[in-house]
């Protein structure tokens, strides 16, 4: 059996947010922590309000913050997609040894609320668009395809696996302060342009992420190489960032292009 | 508000996309409404890759255009429309080079050019990739090209119905998941491109999200369904969840194996073997299931094995990271150390929309590109690597069709009172549904509608799968009949309310049993074993009788079905064999 703890708040009618319990029975092997959530609407509460939709850590659309335990709850949850969270490894014995388990689901923090665990998107996907996230070029085409060698396109290996789906931003303490911060996900994907061999836009990448909202107001506090579910490492990619940020500087300082 | 536009696009996954930039490359005025955000979409689940006769691989430079017809209409056991096929593997080419300009991060070979690598019933190392990512790739560079342009998408908006007058469609109503209410959007041309119906089945590789209720609307707004009966069960799912294990594992030279170790589709396909057309790999493991040689889960049923380990960890780390993410995260299995488990699932809706090479369809205005419509270029069985290049190849032309249809025309003048006449049946429908107003009290009842999915994917996975017969098809009709009259007494309280989800799962089942049913009556109909429709009491392919699409078109009392000839240009139908 499974205590279900989610999180609820309906601005139109709620003053304040509340946890719901909810009683969840194990679902066999192989149950995640989406399964419970769709059962809790299918049986139990036909109002609660979460996304999701490939059911297989592909879409970015269930990413949420997800404790569980016996003891003291929340203290060591983690942002994770809740369709490929297992109950068993997050409780063992949950599912076939009867052992009881608590999990405690809250939405993605640094968003404001829309319901439950629905998260306005807005700021995120502004701070996406804001980077330029598209190939910029101004060589002229080639008939058939851009020849790049292995070796350069393992450059934005990884980097070219983001989802969006924020599970970076929301595990990002610089982001609960500053919503003007671009956030992990967009500075990642400022970096997997300006690492891609066919991008020809350096200078200006370089200053649409190389301002103090940008890459120099990441702390480097690795969250989000944590827990980024397609195992990213954003933190890594904007190290790269400001690396190619001073060394344009000092270029430029010495004047040489 | 009433929103106004040139092009409306409902669905933003790969046809929709790709639809959209071409309208707006056109100079007209472009929505896309989405009931995800566009990178939600299912076309980012798919993994191992885009068919074009680049002639890249080594292997492959004979590889030409015509080669690549030609595998793909003896895939589809030759009901593909011939023409339709030719201009699909003539713009396959220009469909990767595109791409590659816009930043897709493909694969590379040695010498710097897009990779490519086998696939079933390909006679040439065809399939460009990115890894097994290929259609996450390809979804996030059409997004980009779309903020790029500054497309206007509507996310979180779910279309429910078309505003069609006169066989003229001139618009949609769509319930607004963020407001919870119902919106009009008039368009000079609509583009359906909301994907496929996988999920009538519970063993589905597809999103939760693929239902099919695109296909519902266009059907009860009076275009025909086509070609229901070919659903495409691909032959390795991971056994419980059933989500994909790509082609490219046995493309990249993956083997299937049987209980006693033995790679048995050499029974079935002893030239082509694992890489032959997905019908023949999932009817040849569904076999090996039956006669008791593949193994057993208490809890998901037979499965044999897909072994990739002696490809060894470099490869498999590089070319399929995505498929040892998948065995990691739901398995807890490592496929460079163990074989996967898996077993068939439903994969592809091969039918869908009728609409013609520019998916104009029968009403004006109205248009079909992607998954939920059917061309038809897979006729009775898709070829792996051909969905993606379908989705660009005919949302490209859907989109500059409808560009030049609604540039073409007057000034649109819209009918102040139609959008409003059409917004206010569906709140009546809703409060229907949802309240037990209106005569027929529905949504007061007490029947849970989870509970009817439920029974209708039970239905489905049994009686409509892989090998059917006629006594299956017709308890599986009087079946999803007696749902349609139970779905009449859910309990669905509540409507006008901010992310209900609730009613968004309602109103797809209640397309999900429209679209059975026009799946279940094609299959009862034909009486021939084609493609991935395999008959049990009538095994061999009928040209005589069956060279021909079924169409269904929706009637108050049900399926009404039709039919209509199959395209031929270069290819005779010959015996299929691989």
């Amino acid at each position: 059996m499974l205590n279900f703890h989610v999180f609820r708040f309906d601005p139109s009618k709620d003053k304040e947010s509340r946890f719901d319990r909810f009683e969840v029975p194990s679902l066999g092997s192989g149950m995640t922590v989406l399964d419970g959530l769709y059962y809790i609407l299918e049986n139990l509460d036909q109002t609660l309000a979460f996304r999701s939709s490939c059911r297989a850590g592909a879409c970015g659309s269930c990413a949420m913050h997800i404790s569980a335990g016996g003891g003291a709850l929340g203290g060591n949850g983690q942002y994770r997609l809740a369709c490929n969270t297992l109950i068993e490894t997050l409780i063992p014995g949950a599912i076939n040894n009867n052992v009881t388990g608590q999990i405690m689901i809250r939405p993605l923090a640094h968003l404001p609320v829309l319901k439950d665990l629905v998260v306005d998107l807005t700021n995120f996907f502004r701070h996406y668009e804001t980077i330029k996230p598209y190939l910029i070029t101004t060589a002229s085409l080639p008939d058939k395809e851009f020849i790049q060698s292995t070796k350069q396109r393992k450059k934005i290996d990884k980097m070219i696996d983001c989802i969006l789906c924020g599970a970076c931003y929301g595990s990002c303490p610089v982001a609960a302060g500053r919503p003007d911060y671009l956030g992990p996900h967009a500075l990642l994907k400022a970096a997997r342009f300006l690492f891609d061999s066919r991008d020809t836009a350096d200078e200006e990448r370089i200053k649409l992420v190389g301002h103090n909202a940008g890459a120099f107001r990441c702390h480097t506090i690795f969250n989000c190489q944590q827990v980024c579910p397609k195992d990213i490492d954003p933190a890594g990619a904007i190290a790269r960032l400001k690396m190619k940020i001073i060394l344009d500087k000092l270029r430029r300082f010495f004047g040489r292009s | 508000m009433i929103k106004r536009c040139d092009v409306l696009v409902v669905g933003g996954g790969l046809a929709g996309l790709r639809a959209a930039l071409e309208a707006q490359a056109n100079g007209l005025n472009v929505v896309i409404a989405s009931k995800l955000y566009p990178v939600r979409s299912h076309s980012g689940a798919a993994q191992g890759g885009i068919n074009a006769a680049l002639a890249n691989h080594p292997e492959g430079q004979n590889d030409n255009p015509g080669l690549h017809a030609f595998d793909t209409v003896k895939g589809s056991d030759y009901l593909a429309d011939q023409d339709a096929v030719e201009i699909m593997t003539a713009a396959a080419p220009d469909v990767i080079y595109q791409l590659d300009h816009w930043g897709c991060p493909f694969s590379r070979l040695a010498n710097g050019r897009v990779a490519q690598r086998p696939f079933g019933g390909a006679g040439f190392p065809r399939t460009c990739y990115g890894a097994d990512k290929t259609g996450h790739y390809i979804l996030q560079t059409l997004y980009e090209q779309v903020i790029k342009n500054h497309i206007e998408t509507l996310n979180e908006w779910l279309v429910i119905s078309l505003i069609v007058e006169n066989k003229t469609c001139s618009g949609v109503i769509a319930f607004n998941l963020q407001s919870g209410q119902l919106e009009i959007i008039e368009a000079g041309a609509v583009i359906v491109a909301t994907g496929g119906s996988g999920r009538i089945y519970g063993k589905s590789s597809n999103a939760f999200t693929s239902t099919g209720l695109g296909m519902a609307i266009a059907y009860r707004a009076g275009v025909p369904l086509k070609d229901m009966e070919f659903i495409q069960f691909h032959p390795t799912t991971i056994i419980g969840k059933n989500i994909l294990m790509t082609e490219g594992c046995r493309g990249e030279g993956g083997y299937l194996v049987n209980k006693n170790n033995e790679r048995f589709m050499k029974k079935y396909a002893p030239d082509k073997m694992e890489l032959a057309p997905r019908d023949i790999v999932s009817r040849s493991i569904q076999t090996e299931i039956n006669e008791g040689l593949g193994f057993t889960d208490p809890a998901f049923g037979g499965y044999v094995y897909l072994d990739i380990r002696h490809l060894g960890a470099d490869k498999i780390t590089e070319r399929l990271p995505g498929v040892v993410e998948i065995c990691t995260d739901f398995l807890g299995i490592n496929p460079i150390k163990e074989p996967i488990p898996v077993q068939p699932g439903q994969h592809y809706t091969m039918g869908g929309i009728d609409t013609d090479k520019d998916g104009v369809t029968e009403v004006q205005g109205l248009y079909a590109a992607g998954e939920c419509a059917c061309v038809s270029v897979h006729g009775a069985n898709r070829l792996g690597g051909n969905s993606l290049l379908e989705t660009l190849v005919f949302g490209q032309r859907a989109g500059a069709h409808a560009a030049q249809y609604v540039a073409g025309r007057a000034k649109q003048k819209f009918n102040e009172s139609l959008p409003d006449y059409f917004l206010k049946q569906q709140e009546s429908r809703l409060q229907q549904l949802t309240m037990g107003a209106g005569p027929d009290k529905i949504g007061a009842g007490t029947e849970n509608p989870y509970q009817i999915r439920n029974e209708l994917n039970k239905t489905m996975d049994a009686l409509v799968g892989i090998f059917r017969t006629e006594s299956d098809l017709k308890y599986a009709l009087s079946g999803i009949e007696a749902l349609k009259q139970r779905f009449r007494k859910i309990k669905a309280p509540g409507i006008f309310s901010s992310f209900n989800y609730h009613l968004l799962w309602v109103l797809e089942l209640e397309g999900n049993l429209d679209v059975a049913e026009a799946i279940v009556k094609g299959a009862l109909a034909r009486r021939e074993s084609r493609g991935s429709h395999s008959r049990r009491d009538f095994p061999k392919r009928d040209d005589v009788h069956w060279l021909k699409h079924t169409l269904a078109t929706y009637t108050k009392e049900g399926a009404v079905l039709s039919d209509r000839p199959v395209t031929i240009t270069k290819f005779q139908p010959q015996e299929r064999k691989y």
